[in-house]
């Protein structure tokens, strides 16, 4: 069997992870793989728990994955983050934006939010967590959050051979462009200082 | 040069190498980009059908008047499309029809995972089954082909991972498909009984002929690497097994499933020890094949319900799993909301304060209204069954002496959809029911479609409005109440007129959803004055994601909230304030 590989998107509706896989999945095909993309839509996008599959190598058969078969995981909320390490290998990588959208039943005071899950996630993956957001508010558009995470995600896989201006250039619209770009170096540099 | 596109995207591009001239649908998740997928090709007439059995309709008039013709729908609109289905494959076609079905296996997105490769069978007509965007563009082209070379329609049966999957494609050469001058040919088309006892007869000889062609499909392919196991599978489960099942596996990939191949099923299972088939969800294959007296595993293996992935195959299989990390008890469930601004929120929030009522709902956004903490909603069950339901439930109430006032609630476009010979139905067999539209003008669950409330067509032109008003005022409603459910005390005091109401009463709950693009926003904010908040939560029984609560006081999340003012107008002690 070709080696595959796999990186999951884990969010909520709103988030931007569809963008993120976008550009993800320009920059693999730019380096010539196979890729299978598969999101879902519908009633999920209604502030729901959201995901995409990215799989790439020299031939792709299944656009999905079970438990324990993602090389990576970029997760846009900590409890997405919770939510979708099922998936997630042993010894995977996943990066999180250190970012709480609290799903009703927390919003609501019946449920509480779990708080002790970056050490969990510490003593078994490689984990790099940083608070996206705020670094996006710095930059000045809180919405290139995502590209910020796709930085650091193209740091901590060594991803670093690909084209990714070029990626962000083809589906990113121009007036975007400059601070997007600016999005993803700063996510780079933030996987750089994060503690592996 | 090859394009990364969905297999909705590639359904599209197939259609417009195919040639094809007129195309309706009714939209609902998964099938729904197929068609905004149609816009890049205005010489292709594509619609927004009121309902499926309509969308079905029309594309078939069209094909009888000599163009080729698609219609689309998700898997429970074959339901309401299926009567025309059954009978346009007596009659066959005019220029080549196809019918898209797309089904949610795992319910991501509908009420139920009906499996609807049964219609194949149940009405007798071939059928396609793409595993990937490649198939689902190249099997397009070749389902018009079969349709006219049977003279019969086609179903394409797609699932929701095979709609939302974007892979590479090989586009190719637009065909220039030539109308057939309409002729006049009521044996064909008279679906008399006459007729049709002939059309019978037809039918099952196309059959024969249709089981010949599946020998020889291209779509129908033995790769055959060992002789220990073999796989005959479809779709996009074929794609799962190829990667589960060891490398010196065979495989029979089937893409046209009815009629089955039976000559060259056997002929594979002859070359191989142990036999599987692996299919999503009915073991439809599986029990053809064994009828057949061929052995096989199948279900006895594999499961039955829900989506399948790899883990799940391989699992079933060796028994084995790859390890992972269960956190499964820590993670907070974060199910689908009303959007924050979302109209229907102040409808349910007062309807959920009456006493004594039952709320029959529909299907749309504004199912949600069942969630906690609104939880305003009693029954839901499919297209249409708002306003009938209701009736039903007000005639048992009425034998049991129940008094309970009942809110029949249907969408905009429900309404449109199925909703209105349901409220015929209550009008003229006096049912004690309050039918309600919530009009937010647009088809918003699938994601802001437009419809004959909205003023466009999918084609972007100018419509007429249809008026749901004057709909009722025609049936003979007496009093027709038309409120902003924004605004609180007005939704309250309509909801008491209509229940007073000694006339047969309707109401229209209108505001347009938040996310309509054309609608341009001011932007608007609402906040809370930490002084002031009592920590009452009353805030939080809107249900908003705006609104939420820490250190014992509610906080509204200014990225959120686009100041819809829900939650100030609940707030006893006027700690919510307008920015």
């Amino acid at each position: 069997m070709s080696e595959v590989t796999t990186i999951l998107l884990s969010g909520v509706g709103g988030q931007g992870t569809i963008l993120v896989s976008r550009v993800l999945t320009r920059a693999l095909l730019d380096q010539g793989y196979d890729v299978k993309m598969s999101e879902i839509h519908g009633m999920a996008q209604r502030g729901g728990s959201v995901s995409t599959t990215v799989r790439y190598g020299q031939e792709v058969h299944s656009p999905l994955i079970g438990y324990g078969q993602a090389d990576v995981l970029v997760a846009f909320e900590q409890m997405e983050a919770i939510r979708w390490t099922p998936y997630l290998k042993r010894d995977g990588i996943i990066v999180v934006n250190d970012y709480k959208i609290r799903p009703l039943p927390v919003a609501s005071g019946q449920e509480e939010y779990p708080e002790d899950y970056l050490e969990t996630l510490r003593s078994r993956f490689k984990t790099i967590a940083f608070d996206a957001a705020k670094e996006a508010k710095t930059l000045g558009n809180p919405r290139v959050m995502n590209i910020i995470l796709l930085g650091a995600m193209a740091e901590a896989f060594q991803m670093n051979d690909f084209d990714w201006e070029k990626a962000l250039e083809k589906e990113i619209p121009e007036r975007f462009l400059a601070i997007n770009k600016k999005a993803f170096l700063e996510g780079q540099k933030l996987a750089q200082n994060a503690s592996l | 040069m090859k394009q990364f596109l969905s297999g909705n995207e590639a359904v599209a591009r197939g259609l417009y190498e195919a040639g094809i001239q007129v195309a309706s649908a009714y939209p609902g998740t998964p099938s729904t980009e197929i068609f905004e997928n149609l816009h890049p090709y205005p010489d292709i007439y594509h619609e927004w059908a009121t309902n499926e059995k309509v969308a079905v309709e029309v594309a078939y008039g069209a094909s009888i008047a000599g163009v080729r013709s698609v219609a689309a729908m998700k898997h429970v609109g074959v339901n309401v499309a299926a009567d025309p289905i059954f009978t346009a494959a007596y009659n066959g076609v005019g220029r080549g029809f196809v019918i898209i079905s797309g089904d949610d296996p795992s319910m991501h997105s509908s009420q139920n995972e009906q499996d609807n490769r049964h219609y194949a069978r149940a009405a007798k007509i071939p059928m396609f089954e793409p595993a990937d965007s490649q198939d689902a563009l190249d099997m397009i082209k070749e389902a018009y082909k079969i349709s006219e070379d049977y003279d019969i329609p086609v179903l394409f049966r797609m699932t929701t991972r095979v709609c939302h999957s974007r892979s590479l494609v090989e586009t190719g050469e637009v065909e220039t498909v030539e109308a057939i001058p309409y002729t006049k040919n009521p044996k064909k088309y008279i679906s008399a009984p006459a007729n049709a006892y002939i059309h019978r007869k037809e039918l099952e000889n196309k059959q024969q002929q249709l089981a010949e062609y599946s020998e020889q499909s291209p779509f129908n392919q033995m790769e055959i690497r060992g002789s220990k196991i073999g796989v005959i599978t479809a779709g996009g489960a074929s794609l799962i097994a190829r990667e589960v099942f060891p490398e010196d596996t065979s495989f029979l990939k089937l893409g046209f499933t009815y009629p089955l191949p039976m000559k060259l099923i056997r002929e594979f299972s002859k070359q191989v020890d142990t036999l599987y088939v692996v299919e999503e969800l009915d073991p439809i294959m599986e029990e053809q094949i064994k009828a057949e007296g061929i052995d096989c595993k199948g279900k006895d293996v594999f499961p039955s319900m829900y989506e399948f992935n790899p883990s799940i195959l391989k699992e079933a299989l060796t028994g084995e799993k790859e390890p992972f990390l269960d956190q499964s008890d820590k993670a907070v469930t974060r199910p689908p909301v009303l959007c924050p601004g979302c109209p229907h929120r102040g409808f349910f929030y007062t309807l959920g304060k009456q006493k004594d009522t039952i709320v029959t709902a529909d299907i749309g956004c504004y199912t949600l209204g069942g969630s906690p903490p609104l939880s305003a909603i009693d029954t839901v069950i499919c297209m249409g069954a708002g306003f009938t339901v209701a009736m039903g439930m007000s005639k048992a109430f009425e034998k049991t002496g129940t008094p309970k006032t009942i809110f029949g609630v249907v969408g905009d476009s429900t309404f449109f959809h199925s909703g209105i010979p349901g409220a015929i139905e209550i009008f003229y067999n006096k049912g004690h029911v309050i039918p309600v539209v919530l009009d937010n003008s647009t088809t918003a669950m699938t994601g802001q479609q437009d419809n004959p409330g909205t003023g466009y067509t999918l084609m972007e032109e100018i419509a007429s409005v249809v008026s749901i008003e004057k709909i009722f005022e025609a049936i003979g409603y007496e009093k027709i109440i038309t409120v902003d459910p924004q605004d609180l005390d007005a939704m309250k005091k309509a909801i008491e007129e209509a229940k007073a109401s000694e006339v047969p009463v309707a109401m229209v709950v209108r505001r347009p959803c938040v996310l309509i693009r054309r609608i341009k926003r001011e932007p608007a904010l609402c906040y809370v004055d930490r002084d002031l908040c009592r920590s009452c939560r009353r805030c939080l029984s809107v249900g908003c994601p705006a609104v939420f609560y820490v250190d014992n006081k509610s906080m509204i999340d200014p990225d959120l909230c686009v100041g819809c003012t829900v939650c100030l107008q609940v707030c006893p002690f006027g700690a919510i304030k307008e920015r």
